[in-house]
């Protein structure tokens, strides 16, 4: 840098530059309006103080860069020697109280009306767990857990991106348009925040307590957010997904979730009859365990480190099966591996067991029945 | 000098009080949290003491005309191995009248273990009126390998509701605690 | 107290006289000395670890960083540089200056001065240790919510409280000898309200340190019991909160982040007027002003939490209050513009870095401003937004001030000039860097982008991709900066006693370099410039 041949500093510009020639531009600049009444007043509110931001900084900047050049040593060379002024300081004291209570105004009623969250239409709790949502219709009484459907190949750079790379789940929340929707949030284990941006819904996930938001979509369609509190490894991917369909639409689907749980429930017990082969459960079990188990045992079940113990040769899947059962079902209080008996059915609990037991060197010979699973609820 | 040397001593021994008293301080705000939480209401916990059924039924005038709808919720955290549901999602209840639910909760794990069952309301400040005569919360609950039971709660929300509360949500979060802890240790805590 | 090692023990070989003087010195410019060579390695090795973070958002994707590791890597860089680099470089510009600038032969309690000094490195090992145990380092953000960090965090969690501990005593020790020394050693004649505004900014900064790291040591107390001795106080199991963890670390939080800039503007009350030829305008307001500050900052803890569910009541509290903060700040802005104003200026680096300051560090108050207002805050509150607002007030804020102080006074430490075009070229280098790195950041959170995550959806890539270039660069003005430093303390072009044509203050009395002793005897007050003593500025 200190003594440098015109044509290397020329390069080395030309590379910074072109550094950037990958950019599009495809970038978005300003708060999204989004597609609630208060999503809209949050976005105007936030124009208004960025233009009493920028107005401020135009004058008090400007003011700076006029001195810089008028008041140089070589324009101005006698300083002037005034050094105090109580009417000037009065004034930039009071003008500025009085800006800030213009702002204060409408940042105050907007607050007021969202955080009235009297006379919901329906109300849904929202349970945040590492690293997935679970979304539960009081009044329908249906449940799911939404979790992130990204492939990792995608994440490790193996496969392109696709469209919605972080932002896809297998199940997402689905809500009417044109009702109040009161959303009620807790966690299972550490503190989590589920984020709508289109919704201008930010609710902290508090384990022990629940939290109140709501919301009242005006347009259907398919909004995204993100977990937005740290929660451990893999808080870049919780995301939220939320399908908003018109009202009469909204009363099938529901229509159609309670039909499914009912049906899911006679193939439990279908499930639950038939003697299942090792062949026929371990690539099930193998699916479940690259969804649910890989993020933190790895893919080979090496593990990672002490946080994440290695399965492939380790204690718990080649010991006693029902222990093996019972943490995995019940999980670990106090650690992130999670009981997982509400999430998986009793075959996928079968099968990723008796896959555990069975892959990557572990050679126990168990199978588990779906049946033993069930007896064990 | 010398008048300097007493006015330092002064000032370190005041400063490292402040300093001192600032660490109580911290310690001190766990208090005084409770409290104003307590008065307020504002964290969603109501009281962990049973409301005496007599003393309150002697002076107050019993069921208003007003209904507020209560929900119930049951939710359990991680690496608790229990089945915990409301028996009911909620109730249409009028202000002041008792009323009875129960919670159901099934261990499903292969040893016995024992629960404790936080409360939460919202929105918080409603909290402070809704006043427990039974609950499961106040005392841990133990139940064998496979044992289940249903856990009641009886309970009155306060004619001294305001106005614009029409629903509230009573959420119980169960907790695995260490089953040789003495049970009197949490029910004293709000 | 030993001056010269080779006074007492003759026989001493050179390393151990070194190691001596080093290690046992209760000399308050030397101390300030090893302040800043903490501070500024520190200062590379968390600016890696910013480095690696950058690098692995450069794209989409997991390149090299894996979620644990990454997340090791944005909670050491916030507590390194929070408690590593920030507070350590302005203890060391406090020793230094302090006492020359009230005439003071050193500190009030020279020896606990040491002692405060050397907590740190064992402090920063253990620390930086973690990385290496079983676990890892800390993951948890340099806020280590409950129960993140208390139920789920790595075994390291525990030598992290421990190194916190250690970190809190030397800033509590470092404070109580800053008032002390304030309080009692100024020469006669200079009353409180004609200390330089540097002292007093460090003065009231003494104070909110003495006041909140002890609650910083109260909470992670807590924390330790939680953890290991079956306490309660942030798990909702056995009857406490884990908001509560957060109310007591953002009581401590927020004059925290005051600790962090208070000085800074003190530094630009020194060069600002310096450079402009002027006395600095309102020097009452600006004390004032800054008392104000440091008050307002325990009732605004809130606005971190505005997500959290609190009540309607106590978030509008909160707001207001917070908002209230930029009035007294605006009043030192507009006196330092009102200082400038008719003045007759120069530019060299010191000034250049002190301008930079106000211009950057207001940006970083604008978006302060906004994030005040919480339905708007509900959707800036944990994104990147967020990121972009304390980097303006703390990047251009408290970095540039520290190295605004080290390019004004180094030719007093050291009595060499530094290389006047070799700064100008750190300037502005550093202040392209710096709006590349976070100005993009602003609109990443505006769009949706959380914080603390690894990875990240397609529509941020690009301003992603122009932070992580800004980051590169930044990082090699850092080791510009080095290089300057270096080659100052080697040598240079020889700095009279003034230094500076308009500098005015009882540090600029005393020879350049300052002789290991200085104000034996206290110097008389207001001092007399020599008006023939100063370099010659170009301009």
């Amino acid at each position: 840098m200190i003594s440098m041949s015109n044509g290397f500093r020329n390069c080395l510009t030309l590379a910074f530059l072109a550094s950037f020639s990958t950019l599009t531009f495809a970038v978005e600049f300003d708060l999204r309006e989004g597609v609630t009444d208060m999503s809209r007043r949050i976005q105007d509110l936030h124009h208004l103080s960025l233009a009493v931001c920028v107005v401020v900084g135009i004058i008090v900047f400007g003011a700076m860069f006029y001195s810089i050049v008028a008041h140089r040593r070589s324009r101005h060379p006698k300083p002037a020697d005034f050094h105090e002024s109580l009417l000037v300081e009065i004034v930039w004291t009071t003008v500025p109280i009085l800006i800030l209570i213009g702002m204060a105004i409408p940042a105050t009623t907007t607050l007021l009306e969202i955080e009235d969250n009297s006379d919901p239409d329906l109300t849904i709790l929202i349970t945040a767990s590492q690293w997935k949502w679970h979304y539960q219709y009081l009044e329908a009484d249906i449940g799911f857990y939404s979790n992130l459907t990204t492939p990792t190949a995608q994440i490790n750079n193996l496969e392109p991106k696709g469209e919605n790379y972080l932002l896809e789940v297998d199940n997402p929340l689905v809500l009417p348009t044109n009702k109040k929707v009161r959303f009620l949030t807790t966690s299972n284990d550490v503190i989590h925040s589920w984020w709508v941006p289109d919704f201008a819904v930010k609710q902290d996930a508090i384990p022990g307590f629940i939290n109140e938001a709501w919301a009242r979509l005006d347009q259907p369609g398919l909004f995204r957010g993100q977990c937005a509190e740290l929660c451990g490894k893999d808080h870049a991917y919780m995301p939220v997904v939320v399908e908003v369909r018109l009202e009469a639409e909204f009363d099938k689907w529901i229509d159609d979730q309670r039909l499914a749980k009912e049906l899911s429930s006679g193939q439990a017990v279908a499930d639950r009859n038939k003697t299942w082969t090792m062949a026929e459960l371990m690539p099930i079990g193998e699916q479940v365990f690259l969804t649910h188990c890989a993020t933190c045992h790895e893919s080979t079940g090496v593990g990672q480190g002490v946080t994440y113990p290695a399965l492939a040769g380790g204690e718990i899947p080649n010991g006693p099966l029902e222990v093996h059962i019972d943490r995995v079902m019940n999980g670990r209080g106090g650690t992130e591996m999670q009981s997982w008996a509400p999430q998986l059915s009793d075959r996928e609990l079968a099968a990723v067991i008796t896959y555990e037991r069975n892959a990557w060197g572990n050679s126990t010979a168990d199978v588990v029945q779906p049946k033993t699973i069930y007896a064990t609820r | 000098m010398i008048e300097t040397h007493n006015n330092q001593r002064k000032h370190i021994v005041l400063l490292i009080s402040l300093a001192v008293g600032m660490f109580g301080f911290a310690y001190a705000l766990v208090p005084l949290y409770q409290v104003f939480c307590e008065v307020t209401g504002l964290n969603g916990k109501t009281s962990g003491r049973a409301r005496d059924l007599s003393t309150i039924y002697q002076n107050q005038v019993i069921a208003s005309d007003r209904e507020v709808t209560i929900q119930f919720l049951a939710n359990v955290n991680n690496g608790m191995p229990w089945e915990f549901r409301p028996a009911t999602h909620q109730l249409r209840v009028r202000l002041g009248e008792l009323n009875t639910t129960d919670f159901y909760a099934r261990n499903r794990a292969a040893q016995a273990v024992t629960g404790q069952a936080v409360p939460s309301v919202s929105p918080g400040f409603a909290a402070k009126y809704l006043h427990k005569v039974e609950c499961f919360c106040f005392s841990q609950q133990q139940l064998e390998a496979g044992e289940d039971r249903h856990m009641p709660l009886r309970f009155y929300i306060g004619d001294d509701l305001p106005e614009e509360i029409h629903t509230l949500t009573l959420s119980y979060t169960l907790f695995k605690v260490p089953t040789v802890r003495a049970s009197t240790l949490v029910s004293n805590r709000s | 107290m030993v001056a010269q090692a080779e006074d007492v023990i003759p026989q001493r070989s050179p390393l151990m006289a070194f190691m001596a003087r080093w290690l046992l010195t209760t000399n308050h410019k030397e101390i300030g000395t090893l302040y800043l060579w903490l501070s500024f390695t520190l200062f590379f090795i968390a600016g890696a670890m910013a480095m690696v973070i950058r690098l692995e958002l450069f794209q989409p994707g997991i390149q090299f960083a894996e979620p644990l590791f990454y997340n090791q890597m944005v909670t050491m860089h916030g507590l390194l540089m929070v408690f590593g680099v920030v507070m350590p470089g302005f203890v060391g510009l406090a020793n230094w200056q302090i006492p020359l600038m009230i005439g003071a032969p050193d500190m009030a309690l020279p020896r606990l001065n040491n002692f405060s000094f050397w907590i740190l490195p064992f402090a920063f090992t253990l620390l930086l240790s973690s990385l290496f145990m079983d676990g890892g380092a800390p993951n948890f953000g340099w806020t280590f919510y409950a129960p993140l960090s208390t139920t789920y965090g790595p075994p390291s969690t525990d030598y992290f409280i421990l190194g916190v501990h250690m970190m809190g005593i030397s800033s509590v020790l470092g404070a109580i000898n800053v008032i002390v020394t304030i309080f009692n050693l100024r020469t006669p004649g200079m009353t409180l309200m004609k200390m330089p505004l540097f002292v007093w900014t460090w003065l009231i900064t003494a104070f909110l340190l003495i006041m909140v790291m002890p609650v910083l040591a109260g909470v992670v107390t807590m924390m330790l019991t939680d953890r290991h001795f079956d306490t309660s106080f942030f798990s909702a199991a056995g009857g406490g909160d884990p908001l509560m963890f957060q109310h007591v670390f953002w009581f401590f939080g927020h004059p925290e982040v005051y600790i962090l800039i208070l000085p800074g503007f003190g530094i630009a009350s020194q060069i600002i007027p310096t450079f402009a030829r002027k006395r600095l305008f309102g020097y009452h307001s600006m004390v004032f002003a800054t008392a104000a500050i440091a008050i307002l900052s325990f009732i605004v803890w809130g606005h971190h939490m505005f997500a959290v569910g609190m009540p309607v009541w106590v978030e509008l509290s909160f707001m207001y209050a917070t908002m209230l903060i930029a009035v007294p700040t605006g009043v030192k802005v507009f006196n330092w513009v009102a200082t400038m104003w008719r003045g007759s200026m120069t530019f060299e680096t010191p000034m250049l870095f002190a301008l930079g300051f106000v211009i950057l560090f207001t940006i970083g108050g604008f978006s302060g401003l906004m994030l005040a207002l919480v339905p708007a805050d509900f959707q800036y509150h944990d994104t990147f937004f967020v990121v972009a607002h304390f980097h303006y007030v703390l990047y251009p804020g408290a970095i540039f001030g520290t190295m605004a102080a080290v390019y004004y006074w180094i030719p007093k430490w050291t009595g060499n000039m530094y290389d006047e075009r070799l700064g100008k070229i750190h300037f502005w280098t550093a202040v392209i860097a710096v709006n590349l790195t976070f100005f993009p950041m602003h609109f990443t959170g505006l769009a949706g982008m959380p914080r603390r995550i690894v990875d990240y959806s397609l529509q941020f890539a690009d301003f992603n991709m122009v932070s992580s270039v800004g980051a590169a660069l930044l990082g090699m003005t850092q080791v510009l900066f080095l290089y300057i430093v270096i080659k100052t303390i080697r040598g240079g072009e020889k700095a009279s006693t003034r230094v500076w044509e308009g500098a005015d203050g009882l540090e600029w009395t005393v020879p350049s370099p300052a002789p290991h002793h200085t104000f034996e005897t206290p110097p008389a007050f207001p001092p007399i410039m020599d008006e023939n003593e100063s370099t010659s500025l170009n301009e």
